[in-house]
């Protein structure tokens, strides 16, 4: 395999349901090894740009390929190289962990031998072993996710889509899952994995932040706060709605306040805008920080010129 | 040919597994064989007469008896007067009375004319024909005898007697099993699989599917095939239903009965899927089913219309309608013992191939028209 070579490709892809544009003008590249996130809300675009990926939809315009096929003429072609794993649980719920591996390694055509020994491989990767006689309805939400992946890597594909994969899924699960896409991508698999988690933006080698069928901006997840133009204030209340409130009516004009759990973020950009917000709230009992941007600082700033714009 | 067999043996798995669905799908033509084989069973038995006997005589009381011989009638009681005629017409007590006047059994034995009277309820005009010939017959027969007994010296009267062939009793159930048989496999088979994509595409699983280098014509032919295993225990289970229950004659073999309907089940479930390949969901899909077989199938297969009667659009019609060909089919060899039909056979192996064609042609291997 040639590094320079991309896994997947995509140049100014477009695409629109009747008059909702989905995607719009999507440039993208994934090397073998890397795993790129799309990081957006729903409604994105993002399970569209992998529905491209896997030649389940054609773009309307722009180009896609897949280790050099295009979707659009070569589906067939794409489809051999790809494993994808729709946003939905999509396995046969009446058959059991065994019938749906084997299932979908007879569609793939793996060889009866190297689909024993890949089965014993992914039933002790995913440590669904126990669990092979088991009906695929009857496994735990965390469970059916990595049977899911076990069945799109029968044919160890080169290329892994993923739709946001740990959707509904435990904590505990969610670590291990994510564990198990680095040792793919370490093993050399590209993987397009969307996510509406920003902790899970992290673990990604790139990530795209979409907006409305649109790249906001992308790069590695540490350099995406860069993109941050402003400043910020942390703000730990005890009665948060209230501060919120507050800081809409008597704080200064222009500043965006957002929800973070159990704090606010507050971006403002002059030093005039400070001084207002901490007079403002002096009144309540609350603790004022500068902190630096998160990911997701970066995503709701820039979502928000987005949508001015 | 590996994936259309990891095809059948998924589809297997669903169906053996899906207890409920099964017990239906054996069941339901099964309820249905009974339900309208007796419903429509065209044949009249034991329709009630009243008798109005003014002469009280031995000679009136075999008449009666006579009257009252077969399964057709049954003697609906004795009535006293004329004006409980039209009481009981009304309350449904019987749909004809014989009436006997006084100085019948005088007239006979003195070589007179006698006379007796039937009065029919003409309401349900089937029945009063029905009824009306029935007791002509008994009387023209009567008439007979008693000209023989009285000596003999008269010659017998000319005598037409109408002969039918293949159903001597005219029983309708030897007509209209094998029409039924028609209506209720193509009904069930096209149910059968009409859902059999449309549900994959409400699970989602087709998403799944569709990103495997999976064929339009190995799904297509890996769901006909464990189906076939369904619709031919339903050919089975309602045609013994109709030699066991309804006493169809099996004038030929069961072994070419048995082919021509794996022909037919086969068109079905072809038909079945191509429904299922152009719609949505599983509820657009089982309407068209119902639409696309029932009435169609009913109307113009010959089952209950003869199809030479009817208006020539129509006719055309129905060289569309693969019941009309299993119809004759069927007819030809449970009633016929025939067992080469080289033109229906054509057609329908034609249909068969004709419709998986289309089925896979019409099958979307992208979501974009899913």
């Amino acid at each position: 395999m040639n590094y320079a070579s991309p896994s997947v490709r995509l140049a100014h892809l477009h695409k629109a349901y009747g008059k909702t544009v989905a995607v719009e003008e999507l440039s993208l590249e994934i090397l073998p090894g890397e795993i790129f996130g799309l990081i957006g809300p729903d409604g994105a675009g993002k399970t569209t740009v992998m529905r491209i990926v896997a030649a389940l939809t054609l773009p309307d315009g722009g180009q896609a390929e897949v280790m050099g096929h295009d979707v659009a003429t070569h589906p067939m072609r794409v489809k051999e190289h790809i494993g994808y794993m729709p946003q939905r649980f999509s396995l046969y719920p009446d058959l059991t962990v065994a019938e749906n591996l084997r299932f979908f390694a007879d569609l793939y055509k793996v060889p009866t031998a190297e689909r024993i020994v890949r089965e014993q491989r992914l039933m002790q990767f995913s440590r669904l072993g126990p669990f092979r006689k088991r009906r695929a309805a009857q496994l735990s939400g965390g469970m059916k996710q990595k049977l899911a992946l076990a069945c799109t890597l029968m044919h160890t594909p080169e290329v892994l889509i993923l739709d946001e994969p740990t959707t509904g899924v435990d904590p505990l699960s969610r670590q291990e899952f994510w564990a198990i896409l680095r040792e793919l991508a370490a093993s050399g698999q590209a993987l397009l994995v969307s996510t509406p988690y920003m902790d899970e933006a992290l673990l990604c080698h790139r990530v795209a932040l979409m907006h409305n069928g649109r790249v906001l901006t992308a790069g590695q997840p540490h350099d995406i706060p860069a993109h941050f133009k402003h400043r910020l204030l942390e703000i730990v209340a005890g009665d948060v709605p209230r501060a919120r409130k507050r800081l809409l009516t008597c704080g200064p004009a222009g500043i965006q306040v957002s929800r973070f759990g159990d704090r606010l973020h507050v971006v403002y950009g002059t030093a005039d805008q400070e001084r207002q917000i901490r007079s403002c709230l002096a009144e309540e009992s609350a603790e004022i920080f500068t902190v630096p941007p998160s990911i997701e600082d970066t995503f709701v700033t820039l979502m928000h010129e987005g949508s001015s714009r | 040919m590996r994936r259309m067999l990891a095809i059948a043996t998924k589809e297997f798995y669903h169906i053996i597994r899906d207890v409920r669905s099964l017990a239906l799908a054996v069941a339901m033509p099964l309820m249905m064989v009974f339900l309208y084989g007796y419903a429509l069973d065209m044949e009249m038995k034991n329709l009630p007469v009243g008798v109005l006997d003014d002469d009280h005589s031995p000679a009136s009381r075999d008449l009666v008896r006579r009257m009252t011989a077969g399964h057709f009638i049954v003697d609906a009681g004795r009535l006293e007067s004329r004006a409980e005629v039209d009481r009981g017409f009304r309350r449904d007590k019987f749909r004809a009375v014989l009436v006997i006047p006084q100085g019948y059994q005088r007239a006979l034995s003195s070589n007179d004319l006698a006379f007796v009277q039937i009065l029919v309820d003409g309401a349900d005009g089937t029945t009063a024909a029905a009824v009306n010939n029935y007791l002509n017959a008994v009387i023209a027969m009567m008439n007979r005898d008693l000209v023989r007994a009285s000596g003999g010296r008269m010659t017998p009267p000319l005598e037409l007697r109408a002969r039918t062939w293949y159903n001597p009793e005219l029983a309708s159930a030897h007509f209209i099993v094998p029409g039924l048989a028609a209506v209720i496999l193509i009904m069930i088979c096209v149910l059968l699989t009409s859902i059999a994509i449309t549900r994959e595409k409400e699970t989602g699983t087709m998403e799944q599917m569709l990103t495997t280098p999976v064929h339009a014509w190995e799904v297509i032919i890996g769901k006909v095939v464990p189906y076939m295993g369904v619709g031919a225990l339903d050919a089975a289970l309602v045609l013994l239903a109709g030699r066991v229950v309804f006493g169809v004659p099996m004038a030929g073999s069961w072994w070419v009965l048995a082919a021509y309907s794996l022909l037919y089940v086969a068109i079905a479930l072809a038909l079945g899927l191509l429904i299922s390949a152009v719609t949505r969901t599983q509820r657009t899909a089982m309407t068209a089913a119902l639409m696309g077989t029932v009435m169609p199938t009913i109307m113009l297969s010959g089952f209950i219309f003869p199809i030479s009667s009817m208006p020539w659009p129509l006719q055309a019609l129905s060289h569309l309608i693969p019941a009309r060909y299993y119809i004759e089919i069927l007819r030809g060899i449970m009633l016929r013992g025939e067992l080469w039909f080289p033109k229906q056979l054509a057609i329908m192996c034609v249909m068969a191939f004709g419709l998986l064609t289309l089925a896979v042609r019409r099958f979307q291997s992208r979501l974009d028209l899913l």
